[in-house]
């Protein structure tokens, strides 16, 4: 983020904070909301366990591309680890709900930055999320603890944060250009749905793109997808190491800037066929 | 210097057309046609600091259109306007910081957070320093009564507490300018009242300047000395709230008291508006008046007589009507 003109720093910092804190305090209204969401949230992934020992008991391998048993139930564990740095629910949607319904006009009229407002907004939303979750997940993976067959070293865990830092930043700008679509197309549910849909099989979450029969595997590799979920996960099982991760994550942190200028882009032009057709 | 000044402002929107029923739904999927809709054309006028101004007209007349380019939403068409020393559509912070938009319809506070914590936002959006933001936002609270009500969530307030929560959100930053569309919409009579009392006093005591659209004739014959009157997008009056009759009502009213009963034979020295009794109104031309007035006098003994103004609400609802048809381009 670059900070808006005529601004020092200093405040422009301290008026983002309140934003963050206003953001934060409107989260924990609704707590009940909130919980129910978490624990719904791990169903799911006991039948995905289920399916994956029925896959190996049926294929009568005891490892699948480069992934055992044990691995890929731990990889599918890490994946929601991902999917919760990088996923933005109703962040694309509700720029183009902002759009449509005029409420845009507050980040025209008054001296504030959209993007800048709702990175704030979904840091403080992740924040809470991750701090409220903590207990349930950490439940989980005490429970799942066999199928982690050894722990990250050291440097290894911090590339892994590391990664999800980049998941995070990938996945909230990607989806925010996407929200930009919004100023042309007042409505983009379906274009979501579409992108989301695709998005759950190209970042890795459904199955590690190693399973993929090449040139889908490598192709997958190259777009900025796998961040979002494959990167962080492969990163943690020590299956990225030295010069290929130190690539990994500067190939990565070079897609969130990509989408940065992108989403600002989109904003940009937006906004000016925004206040020469509508308003 | 003026604070606003607008030069043949116009904004022409381009309007998707669509034919009714599912078979034009279809169509207009894959051939669009638009149709041109002359919302403002060619708008000039100047506002001097600490003028109060209304701007009068019906629904779709290009008031709120006006509004939306002096502060800068949409760019018009063509036309050129300087708002506090600023091209408003560059979008300048200098600029955004010396104005507020406060539309009767919108609301811009956070729907589940209390108003105070959205005043905060405010305060850091603008970079208020907190003791000055403390002495108005006290200020602000006190005049229009609300001390009580900032620390609930602003989905639970009235709509007549909203507008409040609404006007102080827009003023703690001191603006100059104070741009309200439509600021008493909806509201029951005590707290449209109230409203109108404080932008009274605040203009009063702040000398901010404010241009403000309403079609209640109360809220402007309130507040505003001048009134810019605007229908089908032209300017067609600029000047003084008691010039508006003058320019636009060609009769006045005379208010007869007849000793016994009104006589009969009224009509022949003006439109009977109203008889009643002992009681009879005559609506008669300005010119006509003081021959009209001798001759009744001459004739019947009458025990008092008064000459008024129609009222604003029915001259400005009459030049509505009469005005040209509407002459959006095809």
């Amino acid at each position: 983020m670059t900070p808006p003109e005529a601004i020092p720093r200093g405040l422009w910092l301290r008026k983002h904070a309140a934003i963050f804190r206003a953001s934060l305090a409107e989260r924990m209204t609704y707590r009940g909301d909130f919980l129910l969401g978490t624990i719904l949230r791990f169903l799911p992934m006991l039948t995905t366990i289920l399916l994956w020992r029925a896959v190996y008991e049926g294929s009568g391998q005891s490892q699948l591309s480069n992934f055992r048993y044990n691995e890929m139930i731990a990889y599918l564990l890490l994946v929601n680890i991902s999917r919760m740095f990088s996923s933005m629910p109703g962040l694309a949607g509700g720029v183009a709900r902002e759009v449509r319904e005029g409420t845009i006009k507050r980040f025209l009229i008054q001296p504030m930055d959209l993007i800048g407002y709702l990175f704030l907004y979904r840091v403080a939303h992740k924040i809470t999320y991750i701090i409220t979750s903590f207990i349930p997940y950490a439940l989980l993976f005490g429970v799942c603890a066999g199928y982690f067959d050894q722990m990250p070293g050291l440097g290894t865990f911090a590339a892994y944060l590391l990664s999800l830092v980049i998941a995070f930043l990938v996945g909230f700008f990607f989806e925010a250009s996407v929200g930009m679509v919004g100023f042309w197309f007042l409505e983009v549910t379906s274009l979501l749905y579409i992108v989301m849909t695709l998005n759950f099989f190209v970042s890795g979450h459904l199955m590690p793109l190693d399973l993929l029969p090449e040139p889908w595997a490598s192709l997958l590799r190259l777009l900025p997808f796998q961040y979002m979920a494959y990167f962080p996960a492969v990163v943690f099982l020590g299956k990225v190491t030295g010069l290929e991760l130190l690539k990994g994550l500067l190939v990565g942190a070079g897609w969130a800037a990509a989408f940065i200028a992108i989403s600002r882009l989109l904003y940009s032009r937006g906004v000016r066929r925004y206040s020469a057709f509508g308003g | 210097m003026p604070i606003i000044e607008a030069q043949g402002l116009a904004k022409t929107y381009r309007v998707a057309q669509k034919k009714a029923g599912l078979a034009g739904a279809f169509k207009s999927l894959f051939r669009r046609e638009y149709r041109e809709v002359k919302a403002v054309s060619g708008v000039s006028f100047t506002i001097e600091p600490g003028e109060m101004v209304a701007f009068l007209g019906p629904n779709g007349a290009g008031k709120t259109t006006t509004l939306k380019m002096l502060s800068g939403l949409i760019h018009p068409t063509s036309g050129q306007a300087r708002v506090l020393d600023h091209v408003p559509w560059n979008r300048d912070d200098a600029f955004r910081r010396q104005f507020s938009l406060v539309m009767g319809q919108k609301n811009q506070l956070w729907w589940d957070l209390p108003a105070g914590d959205s005043f905060q936002l405010h305060r850091e959006i603008y970079s208020i320093a907190p003791a000055e933001f403390q002495a108005t936002l006290g200020e602000l609270t006190e005049l229009l009564g609300v001390e009580h009500l900032t620390k609930q969530a602003v989905r639970e307030l009235s709509l007549g507490e909203r507008m409040k929560m609404e006007l102080i959100a827009a003023l703690l930053h001191r603006p100059r300018l104070l741009l309200l569309d439509e600021p008493t919409i909806g509201l029951d009579v005590v707290a449209q009242a109230k409203i109108l009392e404080f932008l009274r006093d605040y203009h009063a005591r702040r000398g901010v300047t404010v241009l403000l659209t309403s079609h209640y004739m109360r809220d402007v014959e309130a507040l505003c000395d001048r009134v810019l009157v605007i229908n089908h997008g032209r300017l067609i009056y600029d000047g003084p709230l008691a010039g508006v009759i003058e320019r636009f009502s060609e009769s006045k009213l005379v208010k007869l008291r007849f000793e016994t009963h009104a006589p009969e034979e009224l009509s022949e020295f003006g439109d009977v508006a109203r008889k009643d009794g002992p009681l009879a109104e005559l609506k008669v031309s300005r010119s006509r008046v003081a021959a009209v007035l001798a001759a009744v006098l001459e004739r019947y003994v009458v025990v008092d007589v008064s000459v008024e103004e129609p009222p604003l609400e029915d001259v400005i609802s009459r030049v509505f009507q009469e005005a040209e048809p509407a002459h959006d381009a095809a």
